[in-house]
């Protein structure tokens, strides 16, 4: 089902968490919400999900507005981030609430019947007896799926989802999440403050900050061409050098570099990305001493001051013999630039 | 082996269980040493006769209705103290525990000036047709008094601590507000209500001060069987006082061994396997 928010506004006491956000969700996507803490993301989740009232604007499910539909009738699933399983229930007894307390009545074999085929669903047979403290994080987190989805919900909403979990448990579950969509094509919005997981799992990514969207796209498009400064760096770690643009050339210590059309002349950040930078013993570059070396398993961190004293990150080869104190040249191999 | 900041076993462990014999133990066990010196026919015919046995009626009657009155009133109360923020809610917070601040003969003494035929209350009721104080409602009322802060106490906290995504959870899954309270809130609230109901029913069935201003004091009507073990003691009857009192802590005991057992299976979710 389509999922359409027109220029929703929410307010806590005299905070604004959410300033007029408007969005598209295509029936069968699966769409991420990123941002840092604050940015309202969850606000937006939470009410798609109808926990939250909107204080103005208009979420739309499919031609129906859905804004003033109580949670208990708008037909979402919603996965919160810690677990929220009722304890004193076992796994089977959590995933059949839904369909126990429903308006359409089924009898116990029907409701069985239903709950293996989620338990398989999210591979989980044999454990429908346990009760959530006995298994693990990453299983109570399949249990609130398979409890979610017990009641055929119109779109699945996660709200930080692996938040809770061991990066490996999620590095799985996340991969996984991925199959169940593409296996259900159930629309599916989540909350991340994870820019990994966002880029891995979602076929568009919606970035907030400060309650609105400040820009929207697929991984593809949001990675190549972000916006502004923020989106950059909040998709990865960046490099921030200040120059001088003129004629569609912004300059930072004799080296050139272009920029994108539309770059006013004058100040300007220029941002490269640790692979986008490289070390050479000859210019031309900026200027810089080698004040650390980090080795990773697949390559070298190298961290070194600028002539100009920007910190700059960059990594190089694992073969290259690079130590602190070394000079030499920063080359620029690509780069975006933004006004100030 | 792990090193604890307090000093170790043998030493707290020590300690305590001479505090816990001097001052727990040891009386009780005088007191079943008292009744036990009696014959086992004798011992009956004391605990068995027609003024103990309606002593023990009235008690446990008037200590079960306080105490499910109690359930309903002070589950309400720690509700609107933990759900609500509203103004005078820190003062009514604090006001619950007055009962335990008080000396129960001043409650019980406000309690009968309250309830009497010509008190506050009292006038009303009497007029209405119902007679409180000198019956077994006043026994009843007086015992809810000192038993609430039980009840209110024990769930107050279980019900701060329940994560608000349960609720959250339960309405998103279609579940309207009287499922929730009846199948999520009130089955992680239980154990709580159980040790609270325990100590609440203990404590009204052993309750005297608040009690016999406003009970009447009737042999065979509103005498409870507190006042029954005093006017043996009174009496310089020692062992008939302690065969009834051993009824009551009988009595006690079950109780509590019964909502134990009770509040163990109900908490069986949260055994890890």
């Amino acid at each position: 089902m389509e999922i359409r928010l027109d220029n929703v506004i929410k307010t806590f006491d005299t905070f604004r968490a959410v300033h007029g956000v408007s969005l598209t969700v295509e029936s069968g996507e699966l769409i991420a919400l990123l941002g840092p803490s604050g940015s309202g993301k969850t606000t937006i989740l939470r009410m798609v999900a109808g926990l939250e009232y909107a204080d103005g604007g208009h979420i739309y499910f499919g031609d129906q507005d859905a804004t003033d539909i109580p949670v208990r009738d708008r037909g979402v699933g919603f996965v919160f981030q810690h677990y929220a399983l009722f304890p004193h229930m076992t796994v089977a007894e959590n995933i059949g609430f839904g369909m126990s307390v429903s308006k359409v009545k089924r009898s116990k074999a029907e409701i069985a019947a239903r709950v293996n085929q989620l338990l398989k669903l999210v591979r989980l047979e044999g454990l429908g007896d346990r009760f959530p403290a006995q298994i693990s994080g990453g299983q109570r987190q399949r249990v609130a799926l398979a409890r979610a989805l017990s009641v055929d919900p119109k779109v699945l909403l996660l709200d930080e989802p692996f938040g809770a979990l061991d990066a490996n448990v999620r590095h799985d579950l996340r991969r996984w999440l991925r199959e169940i969509h593409d296996e259900l094509g159930i629309t599916t919005i989540f909350v991340t403050h994870d820019q990994e997981e966002a880029l891995d799992l979602a076929d568009r990514v919606v970035i907030l900050k400060d309650g609105k969207i400040v820009q929207q796209g697929t991984p593809q498009e949001v990675c190549r061409d972000p916006k502004n400064a923020f989106v950059l760096k909040f998709l990865g770690d960046a490099n921030r050098l200040i120059g001088e643009v003129r004629d569609g050339q912004a300059r930072v210590a004799g080296v050139a570099v272009a920029a994108a059309d539309g770059v006013a002349d004058g100040p300007a950040e220029i941002y490269a990305r640790p692979r986008d930078l490289d070390w050479s013993a000859a210019g031309p570059g900026v200027s810089a001493t080698v004040s650390r070396v980090l080795d990773r398993p697949g390559e070298r961190r190298v961290i070194a001051t600028a002539s100009t004293g920007e910190l700059l990150e960059f990594d190089v080869d694992p073969e290259r013999d690079i130590t602190a104190g070394d000079t030499g040249f920063v080359t620029l191999r690509r780069a975006k630039v933004f006004a100030i | 082996m792990r090193r604890n900041v307090l000093p170790g076993l043998h030493l707290s462990l020590g300690i305590t269980l001479f505090y816990v014999g001097l001052i727990v133990v040891l009386p009780l066990a005088a007191l079943v040493f008292k009744a036990a010196s009696l014959g086992p026919a004798e011992y009956w015919s004391i605990v068995s006769s027609p003024r103990a046995l309606a002593s023990y009626k009235v008690t446990a009657l008037s200590a079960l209705v306080a105490t499910l009155f109690n359930l309903v009133f002070g589950l309400a109360l720690a509700w609107v103290l933990t759900r609500y923020r509203f103004p005078g809610r820190r003062i009514v917070d604090a006001m619950v525990d007055l009962p335990f601040a008080l000396p129960t003969a001043v409650a019980g003494i406000s309690l009968t000036a309250l309830f009497s035929n010509n008190g506050w209350f009292g006038s009303v009721l009497s007029e209405a047709g119902l007679k409180v104080a000198y019956t077994p409602i006043g026994i009843m009322i007086a015992m809810c008094f000192t038993s609430l802060p039980f009840i209110v106490r024990t769930v107050q906290p279980v019900l701060e601590d329940l994560d608000p995504a349960l609720e959250e959870a339960a309405q998103s899954l279609g579940g309207s507000d009287w499922t929730i309270f009846r199948k999520v809130i009130l089955p992680l609230l239980t154990p709580a209500l159980l040790a609270g109901l325990s100590l609440s029913f203990a404590r009204s069935l052993g309750e005297f001060g608040a009690i016999i201003f406003i009970a009447g004091n009737q042999p065979m009507s509103t005498e409870i069987t507190a006042l029954l073990i005093f006017i043996r003691l009174e009496e310089y009857d020692y062992q008939a006082a302690a065969a009834i009192a051993s009824v009551l802590l009988l009595t006690a005991f079950a109780m509590l061994a019964v909502t134990n057992w009770l509040q163990s299976r109900a908490l069986r979710y949260t055994v890890k396997g």
